[in-house]
């Protein structure tokens, strides 16, 4: 049997000059008059300025399969996936797709603020490439996973962030696709129905259809794919059982982002540090004591955001979340195009002692703009108050409660 | 494993093969091949198999645009009567501008109603990209759809606007001839040709140059003025009238205006507009092709 996705020396090539898009036409014709006196003052090659964002991207995917894409900011996971889905050309090499494909590259996409939830339904279903008999077959089992029966004809401005993100997920995540090309777009929503639609992902991953998945959250990509590929400045590795290249990608050093650039926000997150050390040095951290997580940022532009940071550690050996801080009521209003510091205070539960991985996640207006990008591990050191780790290391328990015993 | 040129039909290239599913039984019926190749064609079949999409962007639009309108529907016959009645007091009754054997408002009216829905046409296909960038940068589908699209949302308001010139003509008396009322048809397609092919041709370099949104509406405004909307074309030299021709919309508005005065225009302006019509359409549709291909690299 052939391979429902075949991909072949994919490629893709783009100018850097793109990067900035908008021509006007006076540019061009400016550029036009000067073209030929550049052209004598300097003999350019013509190579220069372009990138490979793609590059000789080749591995065969069975039928029922959920293949992981795991790599840096930047790296091409999305152009990847982009090239796939046929939104923009390959510049050379091939692709094989057998199936019926629908991408998911961002949650809501074409949702109209003005229209009704109802209406918003058929629209998203509609670009996501479901007819309308398909939308109106599912239309219930949409409406009941999104959980907003009582807001279906309430224009979806008025809806909470939540209620948005709920709605276009359950949309997405009944889309009737051999192939599913799936971008970041998992952790929508509150806890609880990020477990929901985590288990509708892994519902769908049953049904045999294949998945491709890229993620940050390498958690998320070890509980659904079986195996992955890292990419990598463009290049990819070999398709990998997903254990082998989780340790991989970690042994690299690649993991972690030293800093966070939301190019098209024009925002950039740095100098994380947990309790004054930078997050680079493994900084150690004691159980029930204060832990203060601090960031810098930095905003060009004038637009300000509706900012909202989640924090959680997790497990190194076996990705267990342990900890998760996020709130709604800790949006950090307006943040504006300046420079400026965040911080977050806690007090750290008894957790068992070992390595933990930082994440974070961040929300602008409401969207999830990055997410369970890993900072850098922390080590959480045994506690005195329990002479040893003996507790933890008997038992499999992951928190430890302080309690007092009496005998009477 | 590397692919081998020889894993494909040489047919497959292009789009989409159906002839897979027989031999692999267990295989979707579609096979999608992605190559440098591939892009840059407009594939009709592919357009059809996404024809849903281009009522619910039609849809969407209209329905947008009524939300929190006071007046709603009205609006749509608002804006011709309006301008009827204002074009009619100053170049009508001021300016003495002459208009057959019709009435001044029947004349401009019939003017307008063909003359706004190119204009809404134009001006909506032109702006369709940009105004949907998300959409074509996370989602793939005939990107043709978009500006298309502007124009079946345009001819809902163009065919409520058609009712109500009817209805003045009756109601002034000027009883539609049945006989020449092919020329309805024939305006219509004159100017769904060229406003599709000048929007297609806008829209495509609108991504490119952001420029074009500021001087579109100037341009719709000149346009207006070289054809005869406000005027008519015996104002004109014969020798003259011709040059006009090459502006489709003359030929639009002109044979319209046969249907109520029962006299179709010359029949050498009727073959150079739509003639013309043509060259517009083919020729937005070409570079719209050529170009639609790198619109999600650089909207």
């Amino acid at each position: 049997m052939k391979p429902i996705i075949e991909i072949a020396k994919l490629s893709k090539k783009y100018r850097y000059g793109v990067s900035e898009p908008y021509y006007s036409l006076r540019d061009s014709l400016s550029n036009w008059i000067t073209r030929p006196v550049k052209a004598l003052l300097s003999s350019r090659k013509s190579g220069k300025g372009e990138f490979w964002a793609l590059k000789d991207i080749s591995f065969n995917v069975k039928k029922g399969e959920i293949i992981g894409i795991i790599g840096r900011n930047g790296a091409g996971k999305t152009t990847l996936l982009k090239v796939l889905s046929r939104i923009t050309p390959p510049t050379e090499g091939k692709a094989v797709l057998r199936g019926r494909v629908a991408s998911l590259l961002e949650v809501g996409t074409g949702f109209h603020p003005e229209l009704t939830g109802r209406e918003n339904i058929f629209l998203n279903g509609a670009i996501l490439g479901m007819s309308r008999v398909e939308v109106r077959k599912k239309f219930d089992e949409i409406v009941e996973f999104a959980e907003i029966e009582r807001f279906l004809d309430t224009p979806v401005k008025r809806y909470s962030s939540g209620m948005h993100m709920r709605l276009a997920f359950a949309v997405a995540a009944h889309l009737e696709a051999e192939i599913l090309l799936i971008d970041e777009v998992l952790s929508v929503g509150d806890t609880a129905f990020q477990q929901k639609s985590l288990g509708k992902m892994e519902n769908i991953s049953r049904s045999g259809r294949t998945i491709l998945f890229v993620s940050h959250n390498l958690g998320m990509v070890k509980k659904l794919c079986q195996k992955g590929i890292i990419i990598k400045g463009g290049y990819s590795s070999k398709l990998t059982a997903v254990d082998k290249l989780i340790n991989r990608y970690q042994q690299s050093g690649q993991a972690f982002s030293a800093s966070i650039r939301l190019d098209r926000h024009n925002l950039e997150f740095m100098n994380f540090r947990v309790n004054g050390i930078s997050i680079k040095d493994e900084p150690e951290v004691y159980p029930e004591n204060a832990l203060e997580i601090t960031a810098e940022y930095k905003g060009s532009g004038n637009k300000s955001y509706d900012l909202c940071l989640s924090f959680a550690l997790r497990k190194k050996e076996d990705y267990t979340l342990m900890y998760y801080s996020h709130n709604h009521l800790e949006n950090i209003r307006h943040m504006t195009g300046k420079k400026g510091n965040i911080s977050l205070r806690f007090h750290l539960p008894h957790i068992s002692p070992g390595k933990y991985t930082l994440e974070i996640q961040i929300w602008l207006d409401g969207h999830l703009s990055a997410d369970g990008f890993e900072l850098g591990d922390i080590v959480v050191a045994s506690s005195p108050a329990f002479a040893s780790n003996q507790s933890f290391a008997k038992f499999p328990a992951h928190l430890l409660i302080a309690s007092q015993w009496r005998i009477s | 494993m590397f692919l081998s040129s020889l894993d494909f039909k040489s047919g497959a290239d292009f789009g989409y093969n159906y002839g897979i599913s027989a031999k692999h039984m267990s295989l979707p019926s579609r096979e999608i091949v992605i190559s440098p190749k591939t892009f840059g064609v407009i594939d009709l079949a592919e357009i059809i198999r996404f024809r849903e999409l281009f009522y619910i962007f039609s849809w969407r639009d209209i329905k947008v645009r009524y939300k929190q309108t006071l007046l709603g529907v009205i609006w749509v016959i608002f804006q011709p009567l309006v301008t009827t009645l204002i074009f009619t007091v100053f170049f009508g009754n001021l300016a003495k501008i002459p208009s057959g054997d019709m009435p001044y408002p029947l004349f401009v009216l019939t003017g307008l109603v063909f003359w706004n829905y190119f204009s809404n046409s134009v001006t909506h296909a032109a702006n369709s990209m940009v105004e949907n960038e998300s959409i074509i940068k996370k989602v793939y589908f005939p990107k043709i759809i978009l500006p298309l699209s502007s124009l079946l949302t345009g001819f809902i308001d163009f065919l409520i606007n058609l009712s109500l010139l009817f209805l003045f003509a009756i109601a002034t008396g000027h009883i539609p001839n049945l006989k020449i009322l092919y020329l309805l048809p024939f305006s219509l397609l004159v100017t769904v040709f060229s406003s599709a092919g000048l929007g297609l041709f806008l829209a495509s370099i609108n991504v490119k140059y952001r420029d074009v949104r500021y001087i579109l509406p100037f341009f719709i405004q000149i346009l207006l003025f070289i054809s005869p909307v406000i005027y008519p074309l015996s104002i004109l030299s014969p020798s003259h009238k011709i040059y006009m021709a090459f502006n489709p919309m003359s030929g639009a508005v002109e044979a319209a205006r046969g249907i109520f005065s029962g006299t179709p225009p010359d029949f050498s302006l009727m073959i150079v507009s739509a003639f013309s019509s043509l060259l517009i359409l083919f020729t937005g549709f070409i570079y719209f092709s050529k170009t639609e291909r790198f619109f999600a690299d650089i909207v």
